[in-house]
């Protein structure tokens, strides 16, 4: 290797050749391509849709909330807090306040059956009655058509995203709870964030309706800054009156996608796992043909006085080249069939529907693409080095 | 069989290739084994549902809670054999990440309700004798290393005690499942105990299996049942275990389509990389089968030859893969307690040779025709 310029242009040469020699082995090439492509493509739709619940979660929290739940529950579905104690919450240092008073909203959570459009089959489609600090405290939320609920009637307004998987939430129709119909007049988005997915009234038509006398079950809080957190956190939880949690909405909305995104990144890791192993011998396959079609003409050019080095190089280069191109094939594939399909699943934590949109991000493209190379260089490697190691005398020999 | 030798020393000529093609649809084999194992655990419970059961819940909601007394009601229904309840019961076990179904329910009818659940008699025994006495299933005991008589604590979030504990029960039998889908994660625990020291919501249960007399008229008896409770505080929604159970999964998503997708596309890559491999090994050997025509083989013995050569790859790499998946999934859940039940079934496994055969035929397919109608002197003079 006494010149390094040398070796960079020998190895330019051979891959050129070997780049310009590729039509002739169009079927095996495109099959090694297309198997990357079919790994990225599986790995980067299963990802994405842990990626989407995720963004659903993150994008319902911000630092400025926090969520008072009863001690020992982790959800709100498991928790309980009666009137005075939501009174004593609202009163506590640290919330952000409005002209009407603390923004603090103490809420009710159920579920009502519904039928997923998709399946036909009843889903738990959690229903949320709320006081008016509600939409104070979630700023994102806005009505898309209608109008709000009346204060004290039997109203409900739906979000976007319950509004299209559940059958029968058409704004103007009307919602069977606790055996009465109760009109839906409005419908509401709240920023991509897990509300979309949920039917809102006010709690106090909501409590007699499900027999639950004046109590809630948790209070969402709009804190006066993000640092107000602890002072807000410490008053409640060392009031005697009290037995509860305080949670930040970060924390709180990661543990509740938890489940769900440990299970799909699991499952989904360990079927690309599995792909990969497969194209992994299909491009092992691929760049052996390809170096022994070409025995003859790489022994050429060691005869010519070209190295082994760049031999290895550029067997490499077109295997990783190759793979490169099923990479972006398959994220591009995984892109334009998953991104944004939108659909709902079970969120374990509050035993109720969360709808959500599967996510193709740029990580993911970037992680399927680095999937593919890893690939390409494991299917490259041996080869390579088997077309650097032929001796030259009997390659030249071979017909 | 006398040409075995001959396709046998095709496949040998290049064995790295070989070796290469038989891995890569052994991987895919494995996969189709683990998509298989994982759609029995998505749907889990809707194979052993059992046809004479129904499954009756709040019409409104599931977390809606239903009266006692309704047990007796029900059993007054013509067509009603046995009726017996049981509540979710949420609560935490050391920490919320060890999730397990617990329940509480009434002993004797409930093991009536469930044959396939099964309890040594001496267990069952010790269990209607001791009010605090609990059962879990095989895979639940495995999974936190329980023993009979140990103390299993339970911190609770719905049902709070009276006095404020935690909630304490010992474990008294480990049931085994009759059969490989049966859920054995659950816990049991008795219905007479929880409804005494509970908090609140005393005689209210979460919901009832029915189990009807005759499992054709199970649609008759679910609409005289939800008749009964119409206008009543505590309406009903009745249906066959089976559609309750497949409604369940059913919230979780359409994985049963998702998975299908994936099998199809690893189907779609491993035929690629198979084929190909097929017709190049066929192209290199086109002289060499225009001398078989030559000395006499027909065209169809060419296109048998070249087939079950790929047939042969496809099975030996498919039925090792399958056997490997077969063994992967018997060391069950992968993710740790999530999946309630985790099994390759014997219908899939018989899928699963059924494809391999079909790739083997689909992957020479076209090599094999190419072979059958080569022309002797033009394939001679190349």
């Amino acid at each position: 290797m006494t010149n390094p310029l040398n070796w960079l242009s020998q190895i330019a040469s051979i891959s050129r050749f070997s780049l310009q020699t590729i039509p002739e082995r169009k079927g095996p090439s495109a099959a090694a391509a297309f198997g990357i492509a079919g790994v990225v493509a599986v790995m980067v739709g299963v990802l994405s849709i842990a990626q989407g619940i995720a963004r659903t979660m993150q994008s319902s929290a911000s630092p400025q909330d926090a969520i008072v739940l009863r001690g020992g529950s982790n959800t709100e579905m498991m928790s309980g807090l009666g009137g005075d104690d939501v009174k004593i919450i609202a009163e506590a240092p640290g919330l952000a306040r409005s002209a009407r008073g603390p923004l603090a909203s103490s809420e009710l959570f159920v579920v009502i059956n519904l039928p997923k459009r998709s399946t036909g089959t009843d889903a738990n489609v959690p229903l949320r009655g709320v006081v008016p600090a509600a939409f104070e405290v979630r700023e994102r939320l806005r009505m898309v058509e209608g109008r709000a609920f009346e204060w004290g009637l039997n109203e409900v307004v739906v979000g976007v995203g319950a509004v299209r998987e559940f059958s029968g939430l058409a704004v103007g129709s009307s919602l069977e709870v606790g055996g009465e119909r109760w009109p839906i007049v409005g419908m509401f988005e709240a920023g991509g964030g897990i509300a979309e997915s949920e039917i809102w009234c006010d709690a106090a038509v909501l409590q007699p309706a499900y027999r639950r006398g004046n109590s809630y079950q948790s209070v969402y809080a709009k804190l006066a800054s993000a640092g107000s957190f602890s002072e807000f956190k410490d008053a409640l939880t060392t009031d005697p009156r009290l037995n509860v949690k305080v949670i930040d909405a970060g924390t709180y909305y990661s543990s509740q996608a938890q489940v769900l995104y440990a299970l799909i990144t699991t499952l989904g890791t360990l079927i690309a796992i599995l792909m990969a192993m497969g194209a992994v011998f299909g491009a092992l396959n691929t760049m052996y043909t390809a170096v022994s079609a070409r025995t003859r003409e790489i022994a050429t050019l060691r005869a010519l006085g070209f190295r082994a080095g760049p031999v290895v190089i550029s067997v490499l280069f077109e295997s990783m080249l190759l793979a490169a191109a099923g990479g972006i094939l398959g994220g591009a594939l995984a892109y334009f069939a998953f991104d944004g399909f939108r659909t709902a699943t079970l969120n374990w934590a509050s035993f109720s529907q969360v709808t959500f949109a599967f996510d193709v991000t740029p990580g993911l493209m970037v992680q399927g693409l680095v999937w593919a190379l890893a690939i390409g260089l494991l299917g490259g490697l041996m080869p390579a080095v088997r077309a650097a190691r032929l001796p030259i005398a009997t390659a030249l020999r071979e017909q | 069989m006398k040409f075995f030798t001959l396709v046998w020393s095709n496949l040998k000529r290049k064995k790295l290739r070989t070796a290469l093609t038989v891995l890569s649809i052994l991987v895919a084999f494995v996969l189709f084994g683990f998509l298989a194992a994982l759609r029995v655990a998505f749907s889990a419970g809707v194979e052993v549902a059992g046809l004479d059961r129904l499954f009756v819940r709040h019409k409104v909601s599931i977390i809606q809670f239903l009266p006692e007394s309704y047990k007796q009601d029900m059993e007054r229904i013509p067509g009603v054999d046995l009726a017996v309840f049981a509540t979710w019961f949420g609560g935490t076990y050391q920490k919320p990440a060890n999730f397990f179904a617990r329940m509480p329910v009434d002993p004797e009818p409930f093991l009536d309700m469930f044959p396939e659940y099964i309890l040594p008699e001496e267990e069952q025994a010790a269990w209607v004798a001791n009010r605090i006495g609990a059962i879990a299933g095989r895979a639940l005991a495995e999974r936190f290393g329980w023993k009979i008589g140990d103390r299993i604590p339970l911190e609770p979030d719905i049902w709070m005690r009276k006095d404020g504990k935690a909630w304490e029960f010992e474990l008294v039998g480990i049931y085994d499942g009759a059969e490989k889908g049966t859920d054995t994660t659950q816990f049991f625990f008795r219905h007479d105990y929880f409804d005494e020291a509970r908090r609140w919501g005393e005689g209210s249960v979460g919901f009832y299996w029915v189990r009807v007399d005759d499992p054709e008229r199970a649609a008759e008896v679910a609409a005289a049942i939800d008749a009964e409770f119409a206008n009543s505080r505590y309406e009903t929604k009745t249906e066959p275990e089976g559609a309750f159970v497949q409604g369940f999964a059913n919230q979780v998503g359409n994985t049963g389509l998702m998975l299908m997708s994936i099998m199809g596309a690893v189907f779609f890559t491993i035929l690629l990389v198979a084929g190909n491999t097929m017709a190049q090994s066929v192209r290199e050997r086109i002289q060499e089968l225009a001398v078989l025509k030559a000395v006499g083989f027909t065209d169809r013995g060419v296109l048998a030859l070249v087939l079950a050569e790929s047939c042969l790859l496809a099975m030996v790499g498919g039925f090792l893969g399958l056997a490997a998946a077969w063994m992967i999934t018997s060391r069950g859940d992968p993710t740790g307690g999530m999946l309630q039940v985790f099994y390759f079934p014997t219908r899939d496994l018989v899928a699963g040779i059924v494809l391999v055969v079909l790739l083997g035929l689909v992957a020479g397919l076209l090599p094999a025709i190419r072979a059958q109608r080569l022309a002797i002197a033009d394939a001679l003079r190349r």
